[in-house]
């Protein structure tokens, strides 16, 4: 093994948040070095079209995702089976390569409520101590919405975010989420155009008394310049958005909106093709020394650092954790341990409309977040007490293509295959819509992350095992609110509403989301927590740990925008509190 | 919002910086689809070499496989009066590529040991490549068919539609492989097939996107995706489309013919 020269800090999977953070470090004048374990890729020459709009390649056979084939997942959905590889990716998709999992999402780019971030105590608030299961084990976050807004406003404008503001410092304004939590200004663009989908559904939500608006988009309205000085163009709808990469300019990526800012400094070194192995830690084991990888070729360094960050897909970051032995695991028998704790997910279902043949929507015309949604029934904007479950969803028409391999929708009693299912696919393509429904996931107590004992990697490392179903809280507020969504498509006119709300047990066998959220959660108290308020280690404080694997459980949205106010946020406690004097933030 | 007619709407759209359709035509391109293959459903796999399968040059089934498959596949998706079906649009071609190239040799699935069966929130759990479980699968299927002497591409449809019910239900072992695993693989692939670009050598002349009204890779829809309730109208096009919209198999296939 080779040990390299020293750096200030190392930065662990250049994704959106290792980006950021190597981005305001390395121009700040600290040497950093980015460890990438895929490959470098740019909008030109690899993201190009028409190779990029290839739903074989990129949907169907997941060519921008982790390579399962040198380092699934394991998955059970109890403690009492044996989990076992999932040898396919189906329910949720992690990326991998430079720009990270942002390469391939959708752009839906929201930020959780004020409610959201002190759950468990607005929660006791509102219905008393005794309303929640016990194993349900949610808690705050340590931060709130206050402490992360100027950074949330930072994140928006760094991404160029299409929208319409409903709440400027509690001024109202008309067009947007009336539900939204205060902003300090509006989104940098407005809105992009409405899709048929979602005028329909917005005059429907409306004639039923709900408050639609234009869904937050990072696949933007219009050009726009960011403060980094990149240039973006306005999408033009190509319907080949998530799974796919952008050949555009258009979708918000570490590419488009920082990449080439952070490559051009001296101070960065980036080096793709790096297999982080462990974190390494001194004697004591409370400082991190640096870390071990194995290059691109299979041979192995050390990299010695002052600082590690840990800015992987969420997964990964526990799995880090887990690998250098920094934290105490997880044990959901005694509920001691906090590394693997609150794994949650997203609860997502749908609601499926079928129209007459005069409604024409051309379901390849969308872009990824060009949707028209309501939050009456997202997180806590709706009364709970009678209801025996919290949590919420945003319902909304959000197409995001048509491209046929993966999207034929047909009535339910549908033969699956045979002349009668050709001829309902051809029937309805064109004349349906899907109502999505994306409801939180709440934190439960056997719901964890942790080693698996008998499955390895491709370099003879433990896997992570995932054990995971839905909680009952979770599947009441599924059927409550998939029967909302399918109410609203009846008065869009549809002749038919199928409505399928997400039922147990959770299957890794067909696509929900890729939001993975939990596992090295943030908080005020180390028995609760794996980083303090500032994404700091509480047990060795030169490893900050970035992903929404810090969220306690998972809200109604889509986790990007929090994630990228929560990494400005410790960015910020980084430049001006950690880095001046380095050591804990908070006392444990 | 103005009420646009059809006509004008492609006018629209040409002027927007697309290749009308028109002019692709004149300049070559594949016209729609060709009419259902006059053979009735359920003999088409007769032979290999006819009309639905003129173009495909078997590298992975052998011959008899190739006849279950292209009999299979046509009843999973049939010619009818909609236009062609799975045998028409090339879909057995596509399965020969796929399972005798790296899709066939387990791209992308996680092959270490060990092996147990799961359950079905676990997912596929068998050692076998796509390639190995479709030679395993259809060596005993072809067995068991030849025992009771009713060779599948003699069947009746009725009796065929049958046949693939009962692998669908999962009443047969295949020689280790659950008939209702195999059963669901042939199914996605065919749709795959079906649906996918015309380089990996099913979706003929891009047949099944004419069908439903796909316009395939071509993207653009800034100026048409606000007006609402207007149908597409435009030729589809494919990944591999050259100036002259000839369609092109891409060479970083091995398997491509």
């Amino acid at each position: 093994m080779q040990r390299l020269k020293e750096v200030d800090v190392v930065v662990l999977g250049l994704g959106m948040v290792g980006s950021m953070v190597a981005k305001e470090l390395a121009a700040a004048g600290y040497k950093v070095v980015g460890l990438e374990r895929g490959e470098a890729r740019f909008t030109v020459p690899e993201f190009q079209s028409p190779a990029i709009h290839d739903e074989l390649r990129f949907a169907v056979r997941k060519a921008l995702m982790q390579d399962n084939t040198r380092e699934p997942v394991t998955f059970r959905n109890h403690a009492s089976e044996v989990a076992l590889p999932i040898r396919r990716w189906e329910s949720f998709l992690p990326g991998t390569g430079l720009g990270g999992s942002m390469v391939h999402w959708n752009g839906q780019t929201y930020r959780f409520q004020a409610n959201d971030f002190q759950l468990a105590t607005r929660t006791r608030e509102r219905y008393g101590k005794r309303f929640l299961d016990p194993d349900l084990t949610i808690q705050d976050w340590g931060v709130t919405y206050e402490d992360l807004e100027p950074h949330f406003d930072r994140f928006e404008y760094l991404l160029g975010t299409s929208g319409k503001a409903s709440n400027i410092k509690g001024q109202r304004q008309p067009g947007g989420d009336p539900h939204e939590s205060p902003r300090s200004r509006d989104y940098p663009t407005p809105p992009q155009k409405e899709l048929h989908q979602g005028a329909l559904f917005r005059k429907a939500a409306s004639s039923l008394g709900y408050n639609p608006f234009p869904q937050p988009s990072s696949n933007l309205s219009q050009p726009y310049t960011n403060p980094e000085g990149m240039k973006l163009n306005a999408c033009v709808f190509c319907g080949f958005c998530e799974r796919f990469a952008c050949e555009h300019f258009a979708k918000s990526t570490p590419q488009t909106v920082i990449l080439p800012v952070l490559l051009a400094n001296p101070n960065f070194e980036l080096r793709t093709g790096c297999q982080v192995q462990r974190i390494n830690l001194d004697s004591a084991r409370k400082h991190a020394t640096g870390v071990t990888y194995i290059d691109a070729v299979g041979r192995e360094f050390e990299q010695p650092a002052s600082l590690v960050i840990t800015s992987m897909f969420a997964l990964n970051n526990v799995r880090m954790l887990l690998l250098s032995g920094i934290g105490t695991p997880y044990d959901p028998v005694s509920g001691r341990g906090v590394v693997g704790r609150n794994y949650t997910y997203q609860t997502v279902s749908s609601a499926a409309a079928y129209f007459d043949q005069d409604v024409i929507v051309n379901p390849f015309m969308a872009s990824g977040a060009s949707g028209t949604v309501i939050n009456d029934f997202a997180g806590d904007n709706f009364d709970h007490g009678g209801l025996g479950f919290i949590g919420g969803a945003y319902i909304g028409a959000v197409n995001s293509g048509g491209r046929p391999i993966l999207y034929h929708p047909v009535p339910p009693n549908t033969p699956a295959w045979g002349k009668r299912w050709k001829q309902a696919v051809i029937k309805h393509y064109n004349h349906t819509i899907i109502i999505g429904v994306h409801g939180s996931s709440i934190a439960h107590r056997g719901n964890h992350l942790d080693l698996d004992p008998t499955y390895r990697d491709a370099w003879g490392q433990p896997l992570l095992r995932m054990t995971f179903d839905f909680p009952q809280n979770d599947l009441k507020m599924s059927a409550y609110l998939t029967a909302k969504a399918a109410e609203i498509g009846k008065a869009m006119g549809a002749k038919e509403v199928a409505g399928s709300p997400r039922e147990g047990p959770y299957t890794t066998q067909q696509y929900q989301s890729t939001h993975n959220t939990g596992g090295t959660v943030m908080g005020d108290n180390p028995r609760t927590s794996v980083v303090n308020r500032y994404s700091q280690s509480w047990d060795v404080s030169n490893v900050f740990v970035i992903g929404a694997s810090n969220y306690p459980q998972n809200a109604s949205w889509n986790p990007t925008g929090t994630l990228g106010a929560l990494t400005y946020w410790t960015i910020d406690a980084l430049k001006n509190k950690y880095l001046k004097n380095p050591g804990p933030l908070v006392s444990a | 919002m103005a009420r646009i007619t059809r006509r004008s709407f492609v006018a629209t759209v040409g002027s927007a910086g697309m290749v009308p359709a028109a002019a692709l035509l004149a300049a070559g391109a594949p016209a729609v689809a060709p009419p259902p293959t006059s053979h009735a459903p359920g003999n088409s796999a007769d032979s290999p070499g006819n009309a639905g399968s003129a173009q495909t040059v078997y590298l992975f089934f052998s011959a008899a496989e190739a006849v279950f498959i292209e009999a299979a596949c046509e009843r999973l998706i049939p010619a009818d009066e909609s236009g062609p079906g799975a045998l028409g649009a090339g879909v057995p071609n596509y399965l020969d590529k796929q399972l005798g190239g790296a899709w066939g040799a387990g791209e992308r699935l996680y092959r270490s040991g060990p092996w147990q069966p799961g359950t079905p929130s676990q997912g596929y759990q068998l050692p076998f490549t796509p390639a190995e479980l479709f030679h395993t699968s259809l060596r005993a299927i072809l067995r068991n068919l030849d025992a009771q002497h009713s060779p599948f591409a003699g069947m009746s449809a009725e009796n065929q539609d049958a046949y693939l019910e009962s692998l669908e239900s999962g009443a047969h072992d295949l020689d280790g492989v659950p008939s209702a695993v195999f059963f669901d693989v042939l199914l996605k692939m065919t749709v795959e097939g079906f649906f996918s670009d015309p380089v990996y050598g099913g979706n003929r002349d891009m047949i099944a996107w004419r069908m439903i009204g796909f316009p395939g890779a071509y993207a653009d829809y800034f100026e048409t995706v606000d007006r609402h309730g207007v149908k597409f109208e435009r030729e589809p096009m494919s990944l591999a489309q050259d100036g002259k919209g000839h369609v092109h198999m891409r060479p970083d296939i091995p398997a491509a013919p």
